[in-house]
């Protein structure tokens, strides 16, 4: 198991985004996370990342090392930096705070940016990149942090159909090496055709398992079911007591 | 040409208010192109009135006390920049207005406490420095916190630049975050002491400041525009001295004036979007 969520619960301001959902995920497994808005997907991610402390319930992880690409990034684009200084940071467990880029260091950045098809962007400002490009060069940083466990929310939202798709061969990469792939995503033609597993959520687990199975019409629809309004009315969860 | 010279070869205090000024060039301008290019330049500013109270305790305890005044400047430099921290990450208050608050208070304490017993004379010291009466216990401090601000820079350039331009990712990989944030804090609450010596609370974060968006004009690379920063700066401090030298104007004004013209003219006339450079763009290329 890469990794086995007891009883979590996850939300803001007592309110649940995540509601007592157990899960375990097998090692070198590739999963797709759907549900409608609101759902609690990406606050499933800030949760496994550590970002979000949980309010209830356990997070086990096996794995050493977690990447994580957020949906909407904090990066500063008009900070002057080039994108082989930017796509070098994925090193960081191996340089840490202090130490240098050594050659092979700077040969494996080249080797990530042709990997993503960025070949000769090395020395252009990160502000000078077309959205695609950025995602590009975030999937590059991705793969030098050589991480078992990588958790992408919405990857391929807002890029072209070219780009997504060679990312998506990046992702296939990944889960032929035996790393552990999370990703949350809104298109079910890209999930039935390319991820095994599927978690289907609205803030509880509506199903989980083999794609073909949990993307039914009728998982679907009790999804749909959702309300997304926090009732402040709301009284104290009964299920976290026991 | 000799009046270029000239009033330095004559005078030891004219080398040492150069030698104070190069000093306070080299550390506080690549504090304030961080500053700046983490879109906190009227942290600065901030900061530099929040030091003042600290130095009005140390005025009260011992004079005109070097020691004193400094050690009073970061003590209250530092409290300010924690308890906005503090506050920052335990209520539901920004940053800004955490800092704008604690900044404020620490204004009007201090005010306060100059008025109390200093005379008008001492006031305009503390406002407005004295750069033409740096005594060596000044120098070898503005030395001292020059080289232990370049030494710190260097040590922590990687997650400084990463908790600039992408602050989660640097919470993802480490727990730098918080440790560089205040880290970064601190030299500048010390580089604006080692400023408010020579140029005075106000003037201080002028030498900060305006080299670092003058720079922003000359070049694309954070190397580069570490270096012009702080050639600016320089350019700047022996401008401006020759210039209170020759008409008999006040130094620490004179220097921050002389960074603000070069700041004015790399606006103008900068390679790297500056107003010529938007208004008569090269020709473009084919690809």
């Amino acid at each position: 198991m890469a990794l086995r969520l007891h009883d979590l619960t996850l939300g803001y301001d007592r309110h649940p985004a995540v509601h007592h959902l157990d899960l375990d995920l097998r090692r070198g497994s590739l999963t797709a996370v759907v549900g409608p808005n609101g759902a609690g997907k990406s606050t499933l991610l800030k949760g496994l990342i550590g970002e979000l402390p949980p309010l209830e319930g356990r997070i086990d992880r096996t794995t050493a090392r977690i990447a994580y690409l957020p949906q909407l990034s904090e990066v500063d684009r008009s900070f002057p930096l080039s994108v082989q200084a930017f796509v070098a940071m994925g090193l960081w467990h191996r340089t840490g705070a202090f130490g240098g880029l050594s050659s092979p260091d700077l040969a494996r950045v080249a080797e990530a940016l042709a990997a993503v098809g960025l070949t000769g962007f090395d020395r252009r400002p990160i502000g000078a990149l077309s959205g695609g490009q950025v995602q590009r060069v975030m999937f590059a940083r991705l793969l030098l942090q050589d991480a078992d466990l990588i958790l992408l929310d919405e990857p391929f939202t807002a890029i072209d159909s070219r780009t997504a798709r060679e990312l998506l061969l990046l992702v296939k990469r990944w889960h032929g090496e035996g790393r552990t792939v999370i990703a949350v995503l809104h298109d079910m033609e890209t999930v039935r055709q390319h991820f095994p597993d599927t978690l289907l959520m609205a803030r509880e687990k509506v199903a989980h398992g083999p794609t073909a199975q949990v993307l039914t019409a009728e998982n679907l629809f009790r999804a749909r079911q959702m309300t997304e309004a926090f009732d402040d009315t709301a009284p104290v969860c009964a299920r976290g007591a026991a | 040409m000799i009046w270029l010279t000239d009033p330095f070869t004559e005078f030891v205090f004219m080398q040492r208010a150069l030698l104070g000024c190069i000093a306070i060039s080299l550390g506080a301008t690549p504090v304030g192109l961080f500053l700046m290019l983490r879109r906190m330049s009227l942290t600065g500013d901030a900061m530099a009135h929040a030091i003042l109270p600290g130095a009005a305790v140390g005025f009260l305890i011992s004079g005109l006390s070097l020691g004193a005044m400094t050690i009073g400047g970061i003590v209250a430099g530092l409290l300010v920049a924690v308890l906005t921290g503090l506050v920052a990450r335990a209520t539901a208050l920004r940053e800004d207005a955490s800092m704008a608050a604690f900044y404020l208070i620490s204004l009007a304490l201090g005010v306060l406490l100059v008025s109390l017993r200093g005379s008008n004379v001492d006031l305009m010291h503390v406002l407005f420095g004295t750069v033409l009466a740096l005594n060596d216990d000044a120098l070898i401090l503005l030395c001292f916190i020059t080289t232990g601000t370049l030494v710190t820079l260097a040590l922590i350039f990687r997650p400084l630049v990463l908790e600039c331009a992408d602050p989660r990712f640097l919470r993802s990989v480490s727990g730098w975050s918080g440790p560089v944030h205040f880290l970064f804090l601190a030299l500048v609450v010390v580089n604006l002491v080692a400023g408010f010596q020579a140029l005075g609370t106000l003037m201080a974060v002028g030498i900060m400041i305006l080299p670092a968006a003058a720079a922003r004009f000359w070049s694309e690379s954070i190397g580069g525009m570490l270096l012009a920063a702080a050639v600016t700066a320089i350019v700047a401090s022996f401008i401006g001295l020759l210039a209170s030298y020759h008409a008999g104007l006040p130094s620490g004004p004179a220097i921050i004036l002389c960074a603000g013209l070069i700041y004015l003219v790399s606006l103008g006339f900068g390679p790297v979007g500056s107003l010529a450079a938007r208004h008569w763009p090269r020709p473009h290329l084919s690809a």
